[in-house]
């Protein structure tokens, strides 16, 4: 499988401080990567490194197994990118937009792939408006229309549900899906939100401060195994003492609440013993280890190992 | 000035010998005059040079018309000429039969090769604008070939003719017009120059010549007594 | 890159603000028509104050089409930097203020491309603003006043001087000048570009290039000793106002002017060279600058 994106040792250093720090990760041909942390991690530079918006300041970036210094105009007409907002030219109509940017790729124009490409994103009917009449969805919409007009082989998406309704977000879930399934699509998402790229993407990154957390499989990543259980009873302690005497005593973790490690399969069993043992249960709550460990680091900045690669 | 010139005009008149030939000069001036009484009207194509340190202007082409007793006008049908406002003196009669005057000789002079008579003409009228001419006479030719003329208002100038086929209508082929001027003065602030980085670099005296112009207007021909008509003077 | 450059122009002439720029032209130029149609009169009689009683002349001819676009140009050249920086200063940081910026240079185009591109466009901005102003001022006065001879008044060190150029020299004058101004301008448009690098909205550098032109151009008209020996030379406003040597005719000795001359051709050229270096310069550093620059906006 080739290796669509590369990444070696890339640092970028503003003034004082790392935005990011010697991270490495690899894309490959027809995965929908997941670029995820929080805001202010480091994600948005290092797109823009893809991109040669942002000089490194050392490592290397290789796409399509080209070094992207030295072949930047070869691999950018392969490259398709939404960056943050989807900012176009306000005073231009969605066609001409799109016109632009298309004849900017390198690519012949004609009037009919403009509208198709329109119609993809349900802007034929608006194709005459100016940019500056639409809404943040028919903006997003565009800015994928955008992205995709010239028929890249890999797409580049920062952010792309920033703004958009709960609709919006699912629309663009679908059409990322789409492009991947059915065009045989590369493409690099970067969200903060976990639950947004569990949905969608086979392979993930976590940065944080610059620095990489967690790379590989989605699948994986999000093993059942890794289920992390939380119990409500009436008399905790009572209940824990009872647990404690059970086969469920090792899955218990060293914290005040109760709470259980397991795979997800065995919670319905877990849920029989504590009824049978008198447990009285106000609710018992499952949600995965790393979902917590990322929801983590907002508060502190330590790196789990359970969780290195 | 005026009182002073009164005065030599005084001592002049007291000396007999001088008084004697006032009377030639009267005579002389008569004729001269008759010469240029035969012109009622003419019109002139002429060529003008003007030579002020200020003005940088081309040759002109002009058409000079002139209507007795004393209008004369010069304009250039095709663009903009600077006249010298004396210019108008250009037309002898202005000075010959202008206001009344007393004509005093002054002996001979010359100018290139012909002897000359030099006369006084002084206004009988002590507010006149001019104070004082002398012409040169061409005694042959009965034609003036030199004029100067002082005036209160307007400095001095001088005129200085030469003749040729209309010499016996007293019109000249050839006019030296010179005059008094002041430097030009733009007023200030009005423009932002670009500095060619030329410099002046004028003496005092060539300052002091700049105050003097020059117009030389050549005639090539005149339609003499032909009518001209009255608004060409307006 | 004539594509770019096509989109370039595209983007400009769909833009609100470039008319601005040509709506300013006309209403200057038509208020100074109006005004000397109604009363040039005064204007020339305070022109020639000082020699009216030497000399008389024809008024009514001298203000004619040549004259009224060279007044025109006289007060316009000196405030059509501001309309130029308009466009020009918004070249880099009005897409990075809208955004699209980023999206530009994610394009396979070079950086170097697109600084060429939005000069190349800013400077065809100039040409046609500049032919607007020949269109208004120079041809709609040859309707209105005629055509005639010209008087150029000048002050050169401490004299002042009024030239005479026939009708038939002046045309070649025209256009020469407005060449040399389409040059002068340019710097502006350099400047502007340049200066729009560093900021990511129009305003600052908008207002920089103005200030620059305007405190260069009054230490270029500052008249002492040191400051012209010194300073001046160095100042690219003293050359702006270059394009008016086309006006000042040669002359012989007797300061008789001679047709199709120039009284110092090689002080035009040398101005001419001096902003040209100064365009080569300013564009060498912009391109240096934004391939440096990291796209945060």
């Amino acid at each position: 499988m080739a290796l669509i994106i590369e990444v070696n040792h890339l640092s970028k250093k503003f003034s004082d401080t790392y935005a990011v720090n010697d991270l490495s990760f690899t894309v490959n041909e027809g995965d929908i990567y997941g670029f995820l942390g929080q805001n202010g991690a480091g994600k948005s530079t290092t797109i823009r490194m893809l991109l040669t918006l942002i000089k490194p300041t050392s490592g290397e970036i290789n796409l399509f197994e080209k070094k992207l210094s030295a072949h930047r105009s070869e691999i950018l007409k392969q490259v398709g990118a939404v960056i943050e907002k989807p900012d176009l030219y306000k005073y231009l109509s969605a066609y001409d937009n799109l016109s632009i940017f298309a004849k900017m790729s390198g690519i012949k124009v004609s009037q009919k792939l403009l509208m198709q490409q329109l119609q993809m994103v349900g802007l034929e009917e608006r194709a005459k408006d100016n940019v500056r009449t639409f809404s943040q969805g028919m903006k997003q919409r565009l800015g994928i229309a955008v992205a995709l007009v010239h028929n890249p082989a890999l797409i580049i998406l920062d952010e792309p549900t920033n703004g958009l309704d709960p609709q919006g977000i699912a629309d663009m879930r679908n059409l990322i899906l789409r492009l991947s399934r059915e065009l045989g699509k590369t493409i690099l998402i970067s969200s903060h939100l976990l639950s947004e790229i569990e949905l969608i993407a086979n392979r993930m990154i976590i940065i944080h401060k610059g620095n990489k957390m967690v790379e590989g499989n989605v699948a994986a990543l999000l093993d059942p195994a890794h289920t992390l259980i939380e119990i409500d009873t009436l008399d905790n302690a009572g209940a824990k003492q009872l647990l404690l005497q059970s086969k469920w005593a090792l899955f218990i973790q060293k914290k005040i609440q109760l709470q259980l490690m397991m795979n997800k399969t065995e919670v319905p069993q877990l849920i029989i013993d504590l009824v049978a043992m008198g447990v009285q249960l106000l609710s018992v709550n499952s949600s995965h280890s790393l979902e917590n460990y990322f929801l983590s680091l907002t508060t502190q900045s330590g790196h789990v190992e359970a969780f290195a690669n | 000035m005026i009182r002073s010139v009164k005065l030599i005009q005084l001592l002049i008149a007291v000396i007999p010998a001088f008084t004697i030939n006032a009377q030639d000069v009267n005579t002389l001036i008569t004729k001269v005059k008759g010469n240029i009484d035969k012109v009622n009207d003419y019109e002139a194509t002429a060529r003008m040079i003007t030579n002020v340190s200020f003005l940088k202007v081309p040759d002109a082409d002009v058409k000079v018309y002139f209507k007795k007793p004393n209008k004369l006008k010069i304009k250039n049908e095709k663009g903009i000429s600077f006249v010298p406002k004396g210019a108008v003196s250009i037309n002898l009669n202005n000075i010959l039969s202008g206001s009344k005057y007393t004509a005093i000789d002054a002996g001979t002079d010359e100018i290139g090769n012909t002897t000359v008579r030099v006369v006084k003409l002084l206004p009988e009228d002590d507010n006149a604008d001019v104070v004082l001419s002398t012409v040169y006479i061409d005694e042959a030719a009965l034609v003036i070939r030199r004029a100067k003329t002082t005036t209160r208002a307007n400095g001095s100038y001088e005129l200085e003719m030469s003749y040729g086929k209309y010499a016996a209508f007293g019109l000249p082929d050839k006019i030296v017009f010179s005059f008094d001027t002041k430097d030009y003065k733009l007023p200030k602030g009005v423009t932002f120059d670009f500095d060619d980085g030329t410099q002046n670099n004028r003496s005092a005296a060539d300052k002091a010549k700049s105050r003097n112009g020059k117009a030389e207007i050549t005639f090539s021909s005149y339609l003499i007594n032909k009518g001209v008509k009255e608004d060409v003077f307006k | 890159m004539w594509k770019l450059l096509q989109i370039e122009l595209f983007k400009i002439s769909k833009r609100p603000r470039t008319y601005i720029a040509f709506v300013a032209v006309a209403a200057i130029v038509f208020i100074f028509q109006f005004a000397f149609k109604a009363d040039g009169q005064s204007y020339m009689d305070l022109m020639l104050q000082s020699v009216k009683d030497t000399f008389t002349f024809d008024r009514v001819q001298a203000i004619n089409g040549y004259f009224m676009c060279y007044i025109i140009l006289n007060t316009l050249l000196i405030q059509v930097p501001i309309l130029i920086a308009l466009i020009a200063a918004d070249s880099i940081s009005g897409e990075a203020n809208m955004g699209t910026l980023r999206l530009l240079i994610s394009k396979p185009i070079s950086r170097t491309q697109i600084i060429l591109v939005k000069f190349a466009a800013a400077t065809i901005f100039t040409i046609f603003l500049l032919l607007w102003m020949a269109i208004t001022a120079l041809f709609l006065s040859l309707f209105i006043f005629g055509a005639g001879d010209m008087l150029v008044f000048r002050s050169k060190g401490d004299e002042s001087q009024i030239l005479l150029i026939t009708r038939d020299d002046i045309m070649w004058r025209y256009s020469a000048a407005f060449a040399y101004a389409t040059v002068a301008l340019t710097v502006i448009a350099a400047l502007s570009l340049l200066l729009s690098i560093f900021a990511e909205n129009s305003i600052g550098p908008i207002i920089a290039t103005v200030c620059i032109v305007i405190v260069c151009t009054i230490i270029s008209n500052i008249n002492v000793p040191i400051i012209d020996k010194n300073v001046k030379p160095y100042l690219f406003t003293s050359y702006l106002v270059g394009w008016k040597g086309f006006f000042y005719i040669g002359t012989d000795m007797d300061g008789k002017t001679i047709k199709g001359s120039l009284e110092n051709w090689p002080a035009i050229r040398k101005s001419l060279l001096i902003l040209i270096a100064h365009i080569f310069i300013l564009i060498t550093a912009s391109v240096v600058v934004f391939k440096k620059k990291d796209i945060l906006s």
